[in-house]
């Protein structure tokens, strides 16, 4: 009801494109624009106009760290009811996943909403119900909405949110890796607005476009990250109208702000990113798990845990590499025996990947 | 784990939940808590919840405006 199209236009814009010998590499963060853009080859129509397109740390499921998930697990060996998102469920902590757990007896209940992992508490007043609160500004709403509206006692939550403009701000600052533009995720803006990219314009001199789903609102949008380094210039552009406010979602943003405080955090594959994790505030802490289970969570807290040996997620995430420069892609590592969360969560780029059969592509023509 | 999927609310059951129609068919009960809607609106579903209202006329000036862009009128599109 909402697909756009235009075959003419699509074609302009990579005639466009074609003709401006460019060198230029962009990065999204987001697991359905890359959906978006290998599904439709548009990687290697970029690809042959001289633009490079990266994922980035854009899948939450990949970034949430080793620790998260030992904790997750840990409190279902105790005996309680995990309600978490399907994907979360197989990525494995240090060895195994909240998947292995279920097969051995544990209570791993898989939801689709939060309000699902409500539910079960519900029906469930005698036992603890945590849900494994993961997603980007997306879905932290949710779960914001949820906490104010008086869950039962037994409910509570393991905040694994992240916000996106300051792992951003973390890529530029690392400067691994040439970045010429962001194309911004969608769904993210559609609560943020697009005020919270600006500071990256103004301090890094980045272009950035707010990008929809569609095929075209990707070409749109990558032509239009074009045009802004043609003039030089570095702002914020608004391709995704449709869905994405300026102002964003006010009514989301109040509850998020009600809810949660900024937190540093580890990132799968990261350093630590200054003020990037949404934790619950003190008044909610009878809905936080990382409270109520403080001493069950200290040996987990103290530990340092290490990443699979030979998975190269990390690079994948900082867009330092691609899913097929791993040596473990598509061998030891594919999506029903994942070594890394790329490959575990369908958005994570290993994972899209593999699905649309692109191991053997011939990635010859790249910047 | 962002994929929201546009639907129609066909019907508000109470301050916080609707039924919406996805275009094919299926209808689900989402929760509306985070959108001021009313029936017939169209909105954005995120795991069970609906995240922002959608614009139906914009879709088509959307596209006016891709047009005039390419086609080099000035058009800005910023914020």
């Amino acid at each position: 009801m909402f697909h756009l199209k235009d075959r003419d236009l699509a074609k302009k814009i990579v005639e466009d494109i074609k003709k401006k010998n460019l060198n230029l590499r962009f990065m999204h963060v987001c697991g359905t624009h890359q959906d978006t853009l290998v599904k439709n080859g548009l990687d290697v129509l970029f690809r042959e106009c001289g633009i490079e397109i990266r994922q980035g740390p854009g899948c939450p499921v990949c970034i949430t760290t080793p620790k998260e998930i030992e904790k997750i697990m840990l409190l279902a060996r105790k005996g309680k009811i995990i309600a978490s998102f399907g994907d979360m469920i197989n990525v494995p902590g240090e060895k195994e996943s909240l998947r292995d757990l279920k097969g051995e007896g544990c209570d791993i209940r898989t939801v689709y909403s939060i309000e699902d992992g409500v539910n079960i508490a519900e029906e469930n007043r005698d036992r603890d119900v945590i849900f494994m609160a993961v997603g980007f500004e997306t879905t932290a709403p949710s779960t914001a909405s949820v906490i104010l509206a008086d869950p039962p006692p037994n409910f509570s939550i393991l905040s694994c949110h992240r916000m996106i403009p300051p792992a951003l701000k973390a890529i530029l600052e690392m400067g691994e890796i040439r970045i010429d533009g962001f194309i911004e995720p969608g769904h993210v803006s559609t609560i943020i607005g697009t005020e919270p990219y600006e500071f990256l314009s103004e301090d890094y001199k980045i272009p950035q476009v707010i990008a929809g789903f569609e095929p075209i609102d990707l070409l749109m949008s990558v032509w239009m990250l074009v045009k802004q380094v043609e003039k030089g210039e570095a702002i914020v552009e608004n391709e995704y109208t449709r869905a994405v406010k300026k102002e964003g979602n006010l009514k989301a943003q109040k509850m998020l702000r009600e809810v949660f405080e900024k937190e540093d955090a580890k990132w799968r594959g990261f350093p630590v990113i200054p003020g990037s994790k949404m934790k619950l505030k003190k008044k909610f802490e009878e809905h936080d798990a990382e409270k109520i289970f403080e001493d069950e969570l200290y040996e987990i807290d103290e530990k340092e845990f290490s990443e699979p040996e030979g998975c190269r997620c990390g690079e994948v995430l900082r867009g330092l590499i691609r899913s097929e420069e791993c040596p473990l892609f598509g061998k030891r590592c594919i999506p029903s025996h994942p070594v890394g969360p790329c490959m575990v969560s369908i958005e994570g780029s290993c994972n899209i990947e593999y699905r649309y059969g692109r191991r053997n592509s011939d990635y010859s023509n790249s910047p | 784990m962002c994929l929201s999927v546009p639907a129609k609310i066909m019907k508000i059951e109470d301050e916080d939940h609707a039924i919406v129609d996805y275009g094919d068919g299926t209808s689900r009960r989402i929760n509306i808590s985070l959108v001021d809607v009313r029936d017939g609106d169209y909105v954005l579903v995120h795991a069970g919840f609906a995240i922002q209202v959608m614009d139906k006329e914009e879709v088509k000036a959307t596209l006016e405006a891709f047009k005039e862009m390419v086609e080099g009128l000035n058009v800005s599109f910023k914020g």
